[in-house]
């Protein structure tokens, strides 16, 4: 049980990145760069070869990754995107080879990069399953045995001998699901696959592979959707850049994710009672200056609690005069869910013409219901409900500071809920009569 | 038993499992094969008809041309039997290589998702021009049944030959794939080795008429020496072989084979990298 079931040890991945315009190699090309190359080699046989090689670069996908993976463990591979994380499965499914490094796997390796890869539209449901199967790596006898079950899952019976190009795509996404949820490898590696279907299907999804890791199976699963993860697995690995920088419980790597999202946000000191500015705002467009949170008497407030009355106030500028604009805040959560939206059209009702040049505007907070932790602060400007002049989802990062409102001793925290009311209890009186 | 399923992945490592691979996979060949057959005949008015009448008018008009107009020799059975002959072996050469080079990248995004032998597609194309190979020997028998033409003894050796056929489609097929990937410009060079060897090939003549001193030479190409085999042993004492030329035909099936598979293999790896 304690043997790892999968070592990796200093993987690489290296890609050449051409930057030739050509898509791909044509004979002709190679002849003459060939021919040209002779040519140059005739003239000038002194001259080193590196003029040819500079329109190539190289690019380490993955650099010196090692870990391992014990099994029944369900691993979740998190990271930005360009992190690697695709890299690292295609050379765990054998698609593509390592550059250096070694990977040990026991036991059989299925892998679901796709849903539906190998699905000949043609066909009907019966005979893609039958194909896909076996593209799968399952044997005829498998098939067959699992066949009813497959149908079942995916719903489709009444669909099994029509061609899946009439299908919907709900439909296609469930029979594709359908046939790689009933293979019965050892290790399964899959991506980013429940992102399609409806809610129901993707309930059904998460239910079957968490039954494939209660078997004893290993499971490796990349998304990036943290709740997902958090729910499916208990392992984490979070890449950045092509290297490992966590391996341990899926908590420890999702709060290291989200700790790097915000840092990536500035990492300059901010003076007191500012959270975000932009010395080198842009002045050829709309452009965010300063954001700032300020007391009642209009004073820089350097902590805001949950509960506090406060302003926010933002400095942006505008190349131009714009009649009637909107500005709006938004703030969210880690996981990028918006809980609160401040926006002076269409919800205030607040009309404001921009001048050229730096603009300064007040948004007044009564009481902000936000639990004590951090958030991340989004920007927008808009001419209302037709265009955006300027989207920042995620600008800077906003921290609420932790305050007793209950007098409990218990002041609310992020953990336990984001948001935060006034509330209380009281019995009625016989209820029980 | 858990030893038994363990995989090594490492640079330049892939060698150790690909056989086995292909051993376990083998249902695989089945299924392309199965698919390609299906979809090729899907939505077609006369369906699997199409693979008795391409090579049955193609028979018919070389008939007219060589036979008739032409006057060529029969060596003393009916035309359309010695074209016949020599078309079922060319047919199943042609269409594997022309459904061989463009199998890669028709199934480009297998490839790029999901791990098997690669030399799985290629091979299942070849099959599948087998499967229209065997429908259109129907033909043959036939014209023979026509004509009252029966084989000698020799007809039990058609196997081999059959197999030699094999090896020649998949070998200069694998060698036309591999390169497609990498070289589009085969795109358009293969229809052309298609077109230019029909008449190249002793298809609609019999290979005695090439005079004596050029019959080495003419043995260079592969295909002379599947097509006299397969003369020789369906239409009985009346054909011979040129056995020098044969041997060379043979030697040059056997070494594009072997490379065709090795230089498949080499770059084998880098094809989900580039397509």
């Amino acid at each position: 049980m304690s043997d790892p079931v999968i070592k990796v040890e200093d993987l690489s991945k290296k890609y050449i990145i051409s930057h030739q315009r050509e898509r791909y190699t044509a004979l002709r090309d190679v002849m003459t760069n060939k021919a040209r190359s002779l040519g140059r080699k005739i003239l000038s046989p002194f001259a080193s070869r590196s003029a040819s090689a500079s329109s190539t670069e190289e690019f380490w996908a993955l650099k010196d990754v090692s870990f391992e993976v014990k099994q029944g463990d369900r691993v979740g591979i998190i990271g930005r995107n360009g992190a690697g994380k695709s890299t690292l499965l295609k050379i765990l499914s054998r698609i593509t080879e390592p550059t250096t490094g070694r990977i040990e796997l026991e036991g059989r390796v299925a892998s679901l990069l796709e849903v539906g890869t190998g699905f000949h539209p043609e066909l009907t449901g019966r005979e893609n399953i039958f194909l896909n199967g076996a593209i799968l790596g399952m044997t005829r006898v498998e098939i067959k045995k699992k066949f009813d079950e497959i149908v079942d899952f995916a719903e489709i019976e009444k669909f099994l001998d029509t061609p899946v190009k009439r299908y919907s795509s709900g439909m296609y996404v469930r029979l594709a699901f359908a046939v790689a949820a009933h293979l019965e490898p050892e290790i399964l590696i899959v991506d980013e696959v429940l992102a399609v279907g409806d809610a129901h299907f993707q309930k059904k999804c998460l239910g079957k592979m968490e039954e494939v890791g209660k078997e004893g199976r290993t499971v490796l699963f990349v998304s990036h959707n943290m709740g997902v993860i958090q729910q499916l697995c208990h392992h984490g690995i979070l890449l950045d850049k092509g290297k490992v920088i966590v391996s341990g419980t899926v908590s420890e790597s999702i709060q290291a994710y989200e700790h790097a999202t915000l840092h990536s946000f500035s990492s300059e000191e901010l003076q007191p009672g500012i959270i975000y500015s932009n010395k080198s705002h842009d002045t050829s467009r709309f452009d965010v200056v300063e954001i700032g949170t300020i007391d009642q008497e209009g004073r820089p407030l350097s902590k805001v609690s949950t509960f506090e009355d406060f302003a926010f106030k933002i400095l942006f500028y505008s190349p131009a005069i714009q009649r009637n604009g909107s500005v709006a805040l938004f703030i969210r959560s880690l996981s990028g869910t918006v809980i609160l939206r401040l926006a002076s059209r269409p919800d205030s009702c607040f009309d404001f013409d921009f001048e050229q040049g730096v603009n300064a505007i007040l948004c007044h907070v009564k009481k902000i219901p936000l639990a004590a932790g951090t958030y991340v602060i989004g920007f927008g400007l808009a001419v209302p409900m037709r265009e955006w002049l300027l989207l920042e989802k995620e600008l800077c990062s906003f921290t609420i500071e932790s305050r007793d409102i209950h007098k409990s001793g218990f002041p609310p925290l992020q953990e336990h809920a984001v948001s935060v009311v006034d509330y209380q209890w009281s019995r009625l009186s016989n209820s029980r009569a | 038993m858990a030893n038994s399923n363990r995989i090594v992945i490492e640079a330049g490592r892939t060698e150790l499992h690909y056989w086995k691979d292909i051993w376990r996979y083998r249902e695989l060949f089945y299924f392309l094969s199965w698919r390609d057959i299906l979809v090729r005949y899907k939505q077609t008015a006369v369906g699997i008809a199409w693979a008795l009448l391409r090579p049955f008018l193609t028979m018919v008009v070389f008939t007219v041309i060589f036979g008739k107009l032409g006057n060529f020799p029969s060596e003393g059975v009916p035309y359309p039997i010695l074209v016949f002959a020599a078309m079922l072996p060319w047919q199943f050469f042609a269409n594997s290589l022309s459904e061989a080079s463009n199998s890669l990248l028709g199934n480009a995004n297998l490839i790029s998702k999901i791990y098997f032998p690669r030399l799985i597609i290629p091979a299942s194309s070849v099959i599948t021009s087998f499967v229209d190979f065997l429908i259109s020997s129907a033909i043959l028998v036939a014209l023979m049944i026509w004509y009252q033409f029966a084989p000698g003894w020799r007809v039990l050796m058609l196997p081999i030959f059959v197999g030699i056929a094999f090896a020649a489609s998949m070998g200069i097929g694998l060698w036309l794939t591999a390169l497609n990937v990498k070289y589009r410009d085969f795109r358009y060079i293969v229809p052309f080795i298609v077109q230019f060897g029909l008449y190249i090939s002793p298809v609609g003549f019999s290979s005695s008429v090439v005079p004596g001193k050029w019959r080495l030479l003419y043995s260079l190409n592969p295909m002379v020496g599947v097509i006299d085999g397969f003369r020789w042993t369906i239409l009985g004492s009346e054909s011979s072989i040129y056995m020098p030329g044969f041997v060379i035909s043979m030697c040059i099936v056997a070494t594009f084979f072997v490379t065709g598979i090795v230089y498949f293999r080499r770059t084998e790896k880098t094809f989900a990298d580039i397509i």
